[in-house]
């Protein structure tokens, strides 16, 4: 049994702050962290390893200091670690980043052949989720999004059972391996890290792919001009024409405040009242 | 999963040309999604929003119906018509009973081959996402995730598809230039409802599937639907009250339920106090959460960060309790009172029950 489970670093998008004045993003000081939706891919592979046996590579596309988050990974437990890093990646939208991954899955595939690729949901960054249903299209596997269990899986027979997460419902699926499966979030919980894997993961040689190594055929499907998508604009959204009308009495007294604010509400919008008043009788 | 966007270069200002075999790609299509026999609503808001595109770039506006034979279908067309459609494209085969990737991938992606639309739209959905991925992967075009505002460059004959970007503190418009068709997903609510017109017709064009089952690797062996009464519904609520990180304790958050209660409103709460695990995902107000859409939306202890406002600045009405007040609610919210949140919320609570009490005697 070998998983490849697609990590991202990301920056901790609960730390990001807009500048007040020039509205630009103030990256400096923001940490990297291992985009949390991944790490749920990651335990429920490692899970299915202590299982069934087997190998989990963890893979990641990103600049030179995403081996970081590799690095974590192998502090949990994966076995192998490979970065694909290359200048001419740099502005991949979705569509080039699945090329690239699916590269070097292909590439791994060669040393080991890859039985199941595991993503998470969704980065926290970009919250596409586009990039693990172009993995699976891209390498012709089977494509099971929203996971929320694995339920048997028959490594003799190739076959897999899951738990996915449907509208309104669950659907559970069976199909063959190889597949590629996106993790739903709070199924399972990160094992902590052991001694051993710490020491480990300081040590281990991350391997770091670059367009060759990682099998790149063709480069015009990389990076910026593998992109269809451009971004045209990026701009601070704009505050309503008319800003908050500020509840201010002559004291501070939040029963005041409230009464005020509900006689001002409710003047301006007397349907308003009208319906909360049903509702809520 | 990357998005760097930020070393993109900009389109630039100079005159974009169309490849000329592109030019034949036409139209606005809208993938009518459906599950246990109705249509998902977000499907009839982006019809609503198609219709106003198609009518810009002077179009037919389309819908995409799959599915097993049957009335259900056909009904889904005629919904299509009353909700804007001039046309839908209709694939019957039982292979498409339940959804799954792989035959819905072949017909959606078939029949954009086979007709070529300009702009194919889809609800950003867990069925939505998972087709929207595969089929712009197989197509090879660019796919724009959860937009928040739709429109279109008459030149260019180009999407803008505008979404928040930097974890939502900023909002970007990316466009697909030199790919057909252009891709876009948009959550549910995000879109006004359009009205539904009984009256309007259309034409619906059919289309083979052309697959065997036995050549379908994954089989649904079971669904095993939602027990729905006591999960929130966020997205359809009236009232709703919502707490963030200003509510301090997980304790505090008692005042937001309080509240909520009296009204008769669903609670909310932003990203953090949910990673923190002071209330239910389902509750995620937000670009990562529910987007919501209610008469009456009282956000207390909540700055305003964007990736908040995206999912709930289409409320009619909105109360911002925050004691910062330079806080950014406050550009976008109708009535505003700068207060610590554990002190007002109390004291709005019981001014409600009072009013109310008297508007119920009186009425």
């Amino acid at each position: 049994m070998h998983i490849v489970v697609c990590i991202k670093q990301v920056p901790d998008s609960a730390q990001i702050r807009v500048h007040p004045v020039t509205n630009t993003i103030m990256r400096q000081g923001v940490p990297a962290i291992v985009n949390p939706y991944d790490l749920f891919a990651l335990e429920e592979a490692l899970r299915l390893k202590d299982q069934y046996g087997g190998r989990v590579t963890v893979l990641t596309m990103g600049p030179p200091m995403a081996e970081a988050a590799l690095r974590k990974a192998i502090s949990y437990g994966a076995d192998d670690a490979v970065l694909v890093t290359d200048r001419v990646f740099a502005g991949s939208d979705t569509l080039a980043t699945s090329y690239a991954l699916a590269s070097a899955i292909s590439q791994i595939n060669k040393d080991l052949p890859v039985d199941l690729v595991f993503t998470g949901k969704q980065t926290i960054d970009g919250d596409t989720a586009q990039v693990g249903p172009g993995v699976a299209k891209r390498l012709d596997m089977q494509l099971l999004t929203y996971v929320s269990k694995v339920r048997e899986l028959d490594v003799e027979k190739k076959e897999i059972i899951v738990e996915r997460r449907s509208e309104g419902g669950v659907q559970v699926l069976k199909t063959s391996i190889p597949s590629l499966i996106t993790v739903l979030e709070g199924n399972n919980e990160m094992r902590f890290a052991t001694m051993t894997n710490m020491f480990r993961a300081s040590r281990y040689p991350v391997k770091i792919w670059n367009k060759e190594t990682a099998g790149i055929e063709d480069v015009t499907k990389t990076g910026l001009k593998g992109s269809p998508t451009v971004v045209s604009k990026v701009f601070a959204p704009t505050p309503r024409a008319v800003k908050a009308e500020i509840i201010q009495c002559e004291s501070d007294d939040p029963k005041e405040l409230s009464v005020t604010l509900l006689a001002k509400m409710f003047t301006k919008y007397p349907k308003l009242e009208k319906e909360i008043a049903k509702r809520a009788a | 999963m990357s998005e760097t966007t930020e070393a993109k270069k900009p389109a630039g200002k100079k005159k974009f040309e169309l490849d000329d075999r592109l030019k034949a790609y036409k139209g606005i299509w809208v993938f009518i999604e459906h599950e246990r026999g109705s249509i998902h609503p977000v499907s009839l808001e982006l019809l609503g929003e198609g219709r106003k595109l198609a009518d810009h770039l002077g179009v037919e506006l389309a819908g995409v119906v799959l599915g097993a034979p049957g009335d259900a279908v056909r009904s889904f067309c005629h919904e299509a018509f009353f909700h804007g459609a001039d046309l839908c494209y209709l694939i019957e085969d039982p292979l498409l009973a339940d959804y799954r990737n792989e035959p819905y991938t072949k017909g959606l992606t078939d029949l954009v081959n086979k007709y070529q639309p300009e702009i194919l739209l889809l609800g950003a959905t867990t069925l939505g996402r998972d087709l929207a991925g595969s089929v712009a992967t197989t197509l090879k075009t660019g796919l724009t995730a959860d937009c928040t505002e739709l429109n279109v460059d008459l030149d260019a004959r180009s999407l803008l598809a505008t979404r928040p970007t930097f974890g939502g503190s900023l909002l970007c418009t990316i466009q697909t230039l030199n790919y057909r068709p252009q891709m876009a997903t948009v959550r549910p609510r995000v879109m006004a409802m359009p009205d539904r017109e009984v009256s309007r017709t259309g034409r619906i064009l059919e289309d083979k599937l052309g697959m065997v089952e036995s050549s379908i690797i994954t089989k649904v062996l079971e669904f095993i639907p939602d027990e729905m009464q006591d999960k929130p519904q966020l997205p359809f609520a009236d009232i709703i009250v919502s707490g963030g990180r200003g509510m301090k304790k997980p304790e505090n958050f008692q005042l937001i339920w309080d509240l909520a209660k009296v009204l008769g409103a669903e609670v909310g709460a932003t990203r953090p106090v949910v990673q923190s695990g002071w209330v239910d995902l389902e509750r995620q107000v937000g670009q990562s959460g529910k987007t919501v859409r209610p008469k009456l939306y009282i956000a207390a202890g909540i700055s305003g960060a964007i990736q908040h406002r995206v999912g709930m600045d289409a409320s009619d009405v909105i109360i911002a309790v925050n004691n910062d007040p330079n806080a950014p609610i406050f550009d976008f919210a109708h009535y505003g009172i700068v207060g610590n949140a554990m002190t007002i919320l109390p004291a709005l609570t019981d001014a409600f029950r009072v009013h109310l009490a008297t508007v119920r005697k009186a009425g």
